[in-house]
């Protein structure tokens, strides 16, 4: 059963077989429940804990010989974290890698969800810190879990109440909850509410593990992601009052960069792909006058 | 409200830890409106019987049976545990002797207030800014405070702020254990003014569960004296005061300290 190595003394994606079809018999679960946190028997693995660990586990499990992977953190692809995970698979798997968006067949991501669309054949790996969207307001498991089984998720709102009482708004801005195919509730990992939409009606398959809690759920393909809101006060994403100082995009989530002791700013895309890819496109979109507004 | 028949109906329960008694064999009708007090001393059973009229605690034998609304009588514990739980947070309240155990201390008192509501699917923001506000004003906690944590509240507030928090959502059959409990007797009076003026206006049934023999004959119609997990006596609460029967009633009503 067991594959030849690329490396000598590892197997093919550093788990063993025995721990793959585990996690996978787990991944399976939770594309089955969508919105619904699968436990597994997570693994040591040779990284600490909140390095992403689980959405390493996740992608060793599903990836093969003919993947092309794609690692990312905060939407760059060149950050520690996402060069040492995209290494780690280099090595222990021999596959491809990527940093272009539309070529990847398997994508890892930490607090971001590439702006350009997915496809069909895609999947989409999170790294989640903390699976568990009622922990906030209930601390014990047992009780959280009874909570998922029954749906009473009246409690969820009342950390937006809270906000709109305390800030006039709801001021939750990354790690929104949503509710999935109208049933569970659940953490989108800390990506930035801008990134919520795409969640709903994906074409791509969307896995999240989480590595200290050793909990895996999914978002299947095309399937419905609402997040929460209220009537009065309905769900909204970020917008910025300025354009991406490289390639002058609009539309995408824009970092904030100070770039000397006077304070002065730079927006950039965080999508560092997207953002080369419209500069190669259209080189000086925006000229320096339009950049420093 | 017709009143043909009890809101609660207790048959013969008991429930023991182990082979030691908690309550023993307690039967009991409860009727929309009233208000039943239970006492007696540390011990006697008095929480024991409480929670397993609250469906929190199943008993070991015997029958407790609810007039649910649109529905009929209803065998508590043969809900499902969904249902009990849908029963529990909108018909039923529970006010408990420390507010810590009945209020969320980390969100403010509006959304303590709230919350209840939001769980039975109230989802408009201003609508429950109002209620909660409403309800601020009819406990007589400043409204301005609205946004204040709990536990910046004195005792008095927070017991208070529990009882907006549970009837919010207009129960019908509302628990209390111990709810002047920890409190000084000039905050005590203000709060079993105000519960009875509730009490009254919202036609609500009560169990109450108290040692202090001056709150039940204040507040309840009736009254049961538990002793060792039993029903000693009952009956209108100012006939059971005034001309005890019972022997560990007596020596109950004389223990009390004259002021």
């Amino acid at each position: 059963m067991s594959e030849p190595s690329d490396t000598a003394g590892y197997n093919f994606a550093y788990l063993d077989e025995q721990t793959k079809r585990m996690i996978r018999r787990a991944i399976l679960k939770a594309v089955a429940i969508p919105g619904y946190q699968v436990p597994f028997g997570g693994r040591e693995m040779p990284m600490p804990h909140g390095w992403g660990t689980g959405g390493i586990q996740v992608t060793a499990s599903i990836i093969g010989r003919d993947d092309t992977l794609k690692v990312i953190d905060q939407g760059a692809d060149d950050t520690t974290n996402a060069v040492s995970i995209r290494s780690f698979f280099a090595k222990t798997t021999g596959v491809a890698t990527t940093a272009r968006t539309e070529e990847a067949s398997v994508i890892q991501t930490r607090h971001r969800f590439p702006e350009k669309p997915l496809r069909a054949d895609q999947i989409l790996v999170f790294q989640v810190p903390i699976p568990e969207p009622l922990r906030w307001l209930e601390p014990r498991e047992s009780e959280t879990r009874k909570m998922h089984a029954l749906g009473e998720y009246g409690i969820m709102h009342v950390r937006l109440y809270e906000d709109i009482a305390l800030l006039g708004r709801i001021a939750t801005a990354y790690d929104y909850p949503v509710r999935v195919n109208d049933r569970y509730i659940m953490r989108p990992s800390p990506i930035p509410k801008f990134d919520n939409p795409k969640l709903d009606n994906n074409p791509a398959l969307l896995l999240f593990g989480a590595g200290r809690e050793k909990r895996i759920y999914a978002v299947p393909p095309f399937t419905k992601v609402k997040s929460l809101d209220f009537d009065d006060h309905p769900f909204e994403v970020q917008t910025w009052d300025h354009a991406c100082t490289l390639c002058g995009a609009r539309d995408s989530f824009l970092d904030e960069i100070v770039t000397d002791d006077l304070g002065t700013r730079m927006y950039a895309c965080s999508d560092t792909d997207y953002c080369a890819d419209r500069r190669e496109a259209a080189p000086q979109t925006v000229d320096a006058s339009e950049a420093a507004e | 409200m017709t009143s043909d028949r009890p809101l609660l109906n207790v048959q013969n329960v008991s429930h023991y830890y182990g082979d030691r008694a908690g309550c023993l064999d307690v039967s009991v009708d409860l009727w929309p409106g009233e208000i039943i007090g239970i006492v007696g001393e540390s011990g006697s059973g008095k929480t024991t019987l409480l929670n397993c009229l609250s469906a929190r605690l199943q008993p070991t034998a015997g029958r407790i049976f609810y007039d649910q609304r649109h529905r009929g009588l209803v065998d508590l514990y043969a809900l499902s545990e969904a249902e009990r739980r849908f029963l529990i947070r909108t018909d039923w309240g529970m006010v408990h002797q420390n507010p810590r155990d009945g209020l969320r201390l980390g969100v403010t008192a509006g959304a303590n207030i709230g919350e209840r509501l939001m769980a039975v699917g109230e989802r408009h923001y201003g609508q429950i800014r109002d209620k909660a506000l409403d309800w601020l004003g009819r406990v007589e906690i400043d409204t301005a405070r609205i946004d204040d944590l709990p536990q910046t509240f004195s005792g008095g507030m927070q017991q208070r702020l529990q009882i907006a928090r549970n009837l919010v959502t207009g129960p019908r059959l509302v628990f209390m254990d111990e709810p002047t409990g920890g409190l000084d007797v000039s905050v005590q009076a203000r709060l079993l003014d105000l519960l009875r003026g509730l009490v009254t206006r919202l036609h609500l049934s009560v169990v109450l569960v108290t040692h202090d023999l001056a709150v039940v004959r204040l507040l309840a119609h009736r009254l049961m004296v538990m002793q060792r997990g039993r029903v000693v006596e009952s009956g209108l609460t100012d006939q059971v005061l005034d001309d005890p029967q019972h022997r560990y009633t007596q020596l109950l009503v004389s223990s009390v300290l004259q002021a």
